[in-house]
């Protein structure tokens, strides 16, 4: 297991700075935008005394680098910094969306995963029989649909046309769990559906190709029954891809999910995003795009090491 | 057009402003005295009697997450609607037929030069914090937008005064730059609500019919009624909820499964099939919103007014309101003051799209076969990629070459508009012809997008802003629009009606016309029916 310590170890310090160098590459991309934030927000009435009052009282007149140098100082002792835009704090800005972006990802992700891999492996099962192809089918068809159409057809059926499920989701902290379940079912579905057909493909191609392997022919000729040959044998073998594809979407559902949010007004962290960068609102941008860096980079971590636990294969490379 | 009995069906629903009334009526022949007694047995009968109760849930678009409560920034609708039609109030309101009418101020006049005013101020207003209103509060607030270092986007507006006086606990006087007739006017815009003195601005504690209880910018407000309100017959829901819903067809959705009871700014491609749908009433507002196609007179080939006429002509304004808008809005008349507008000209001929006179004009300015790139974007108006095509494709069958160039929507209002010759550009509009024009034609305007300069406009436009006599202060306004429309740098095609929808329980009197959703104050103006 030291292995696995000192390989956990060299991420951390390699993902630490990867985030130093995503913060700095944002930084340059939204200092390339036209445009500041006092122009943004003044918008047709700004007068150029305005916007010089505004920028000098922001600090925004100052040179580029040291923006980022008093930023990325504040950052490192543990201040997010005060959002220009409104003065408000960053961390309670974002706080309460990031919660509930991994609320609607972990509610999405309880059930899409078990449901996906279980429909993987019987399509694996049964390959190529009439129930293989009918869940390759409408999976692929769920997934090839942008996400906003399938929002959309879920909102005509389920909520216009029979009103189960409302069409909107902005939930709020006055609302009991189980109101915020109700809210936030049509977008898990949405998701749903758009996650679950990568994830059962890639569950399937995995079993199916280990399910060429000699160990596997060799238990079929001891005789042991279908069942039991893909989970004990071939399951925990076709494990790592899984996982990666697993992980992969989870990261999605964490930080990719804006469509969604805007379709059905779910307050969530990917909205704050793109107001933020819409207003240039740096500092918010900042935060928000290494709080999604730092996302995949522990997801990604994650990954590996559960590939490296389940296939001792992977910690002796060569 | 149409007929009487359709127009009085129309106006009774609250369709038709009183002024589209009276006007519309003339033009069908009917006397004076048969609308007014229609008007005066309709004007209440039209609705029914307002009543308390209910929580209002209002989904609107323009809200953003990194919106303050600070008037001083309250640009987007979803602000406007918190800070104007909730929480707060300003001195002087406008009303549904464009007048000025008090509200914190009791009463004013000024000197017969325009150039002092004095405000009496309304005793006995309770702030939301239990502090009562005086002169001190006014001064206060209205200084935070004045002043060297202020970051207010209202600067440009309160920038006309030179002192605010405090004459006593009750009453001030403003000392202007210049003479201003229409002062009271700009003291009705949103960003000139009162707080008390000890606000710093963002903590949403003003005077107004519902007191805030939860804000999260761009997100949701809750309000509750102020049960101090000063105006007995006004803000009749107990609690008002505010969304912001960008996505129109979010809203769309919300509103028919009965989440919302409200919405702003209808989906003009869709809104003939929500007008359809059951329990759904579509209201219509023509305001002062127009879109202008802007061309610097400074710069050739736009120097010169046959050129400018030339294209003046070649736009098919018919069409372009057919399809843009659907038909949701009226025609322009190449300058910018709208028929809800106290001074609008609508004795002025209406220019058509006319070939003959198009190629005369280019001819004459030896352009013939020129090239006229215009810039344009969906940042400038939604549908103006359209436009500029319809634009071209109807110009080029007469010879006129029309280049559409697409420019990105990000940036376009730093990088495109002013600064590109020719350009599509969208006006919210201003409520009184002074402050349109000054703010966008007058020779030294910050946001004069044409860079035109007309001596005699510029006259007229100072001797009608301290004209205190009406007759004669429509005649030089009229003259203006002339000026403008024959001479102007810009190329006005069409006026946007707002469109909002509602629950056929939600019930109104007649539309102010000033801003979108009844002047931005639907939920202290509006109430539910039992």
């Amino acid at each position: 297991m030291n292995k696995l310590t000192s390989m956990i170890t060299k991420r951390l310090i390699f993902g630490v700075f990867t985030l130093l160098v995503i913060s700095l590459l944002i930084f340059v991309g939204v200092e390339a935008l036209p445009g500041d934030l006092a122009e943004a927000i003044l918008g047709q009435n700004a007068t150029p005394e305005t916007i010089q009052a505004f920028r000098t009282d922001l600090k925004l007149d100052l040179p580029p680098h040291v923006r980022y140098f008093s930023w990325i100082g504040s950052f490192l002792q543990g201040d997010l910094g005060t959002s220009l835009a409104n003065g408000r704090p960053i961390a309670e800005v974002i706080g309460w969306r990031f919660g509930n972006s991994l609320f609607l990802a972990g509610v999405t992700a309880l059930f899409a995963i078990p449901v996906a891999i279980i429909l993987g492996l019987l399509a694996a099962i049964y390959r190529d029989s009439w129930f293989d192809r009918f869940i390759s089918i409408t999976t692929l068809s769920a997934i090839s649909l942008p996400e906003f159409f399938v929002a959309y057809i879920l909102i005509a059926l389920l909520s216009v046309q029979i009103f189960l499920f409302p069409s909107i989701s902005a939930i709020n902290e006055d609302m009991s769990l189980f109101q915020k379940l109700h809210a936030i079912f049509l977008p898990c579905l949405t998701l749903s559906l758009v996650v679950i057909g990568h994830m059962m493909r890639m569950t399937r191609a995995a079993i199916i190709n280990v399910l060429s392997s000699p160990f596997i022919e060799m238990a079929k000729l001891k005789g042991i029954n279908r069942g039991r040959i893909i989970l004990k044998h071939a399951l925990p073998n076709a494990l790592s891809p899984i996982i990666n594809v697993v992980v992969l979407n989870l990261a999605y559902l964490v930080v990719g999910v804006v469509v969604v949010e805007v379709v059905f007004v779910y307050p969530g962290l990917g909205q704050l995003l793109v107001d933020a960068v819409a207003k240039r609102d740096l500092p918010v941008v900042q935060a928000s795009g290494l709080i999604f860096a730092g996302t995949y980079v522990c997801l990604n971590l994650t990954a590996d090491v559960l590939s490296m636990l389940s296939n001792p294969k992977l910690r002796n490379p060569r | 057009m149409i007929g009487l009995e359709l127009l009085q069906k129309l106006f009774s629903e609250g369709k038709v402003s009183r002024r589209e009334f009276i006007s519309q009526a003339a033009a069908l022949g009917a006397t004076a005295a048969l609308s007014q007694s229609f008007l005066a047995s309709h004007v209440f009968a039209a609705s029914s009697q307002p009543q308390r109760g209910g929580r209002l849930r209002i989904g609107i678009s323009g809200g953003s997450t990194t919106d303050t409560i600070d008037p001083a920034a309250s640009t987007d609708m979803m602000n406007q609607i918190i800070i104007n039609g909730q929480l707060g109030n300003c001195l002087v309101e406008v009303d549904h037929e464009n007048n000025t009418v008090p509200e914190l101020a009791e009463s004013w006049d000024s000197s017969p030069d325009a150039k002092t005013w004095n405000f009496k101020l309304r005793k006995g207003v309770e702030f939301h914090n239990g502090k009562t209103m005086d002169a001190d509060d006014v001064i206060y607030s209205l200084n935070h937008h004045r002043g060297e270092d202020t970051k207010s986007a209202a600067k440009v507006i309160v920038d006309s005064i030179a002192e605010i006086i405090k004459e006593d606990k009750y009453s001030i006087s403003f000392i202007l730059k210049s003479a201003n007739a229409d002062f009271p006017y700009l003291l009705s815009d949103y960003h000139l609500i009162i707080s008390p003195k000890t606000s710093d601005f963002t903590d949403g504690v003003f005077s107004g019919g519902y007191i805030l209880k939860k804000y999260e910018p761009g997100v949701r407000c809750l309000t509750v009624r102020n049960p101090n309100y000063f105006k007995s017959d006004r803000a009749f829901f107990d609690e008002v909820e505010t969304l912001g819903i960008n996505d129109v067809n979010a809203r769309t959705n919300a509103l028919k499964t009965g989440q919302i009871d409200m919405m702003n700014r209808c989906e003009l491609k869709t809104v003939h099939l929500l007008k359809r749908t059951k329990g759904i009433q579509v209201l219509r507002q023509n305001g002062f919103k127009h879109y202008t196609f802007a061309m610097q007179c400074n710069q050739a080939p736009y120097s010169n007014n046959d050129v400018r006429l030339a294209l003046k002509y070649g736009v098919d304004r018919e069409q372009m309101l057919k399809t843009v808008l659907r038909g949701y809005g009226s025609v322009g008349n190449d300058h910018p003051i709208s028929s809800a507008n106290r001074y609008h000209a609508s004795e002025l001929p209406q220019r058509q799209f006319d070939p003959d006179k198009a190629k005369f004009h280019l001819k004459k300015a030896g352009l013939e076969g020129e090239m006229f790139k215009f810039h344009t974007s969906e940042a400038a108006f939604s549908g103006a990629i359209d436009a500029a095509v319809m634009y071209k494709e109807s110009a080029g069958r007469i010879g006129l070459n029309i280049d559409v160039v697409r420019e990105p929507n990000d940036g376009y209002w730093s990088n495109v508009w002013m600064k590109k010759p020719w350009c599509a550009v969208f006006w919210g509009g201003r409520p009184t012809e002074d402050m349109m024009f000054s703010t966008a034609y007058a020779a030294d305007a910050a946001w004069n997008d044409t860079s035109w300069k007309h001596d005699r406009f510029n006259e007229l436009l100072i001797g009608a802003r301290a004209e205190l006599d009406q007759t004669k202060r429509r005649a030089m306004y009229v003259e203006m629009q002339s000026i403008v429309r024959d001479e102007g740098g810009v190329v006005v095609p069409m006026f946007a009606a707002d469109l909002a929808a509602t629950s056929d329980k939600v019930a109104h009197g007649p539309l102010a016309a000033n801003w979108e959703l009844d002047g931005l104050r639907a939920p202290e103006r509006w109430w539910f029916k039992s």
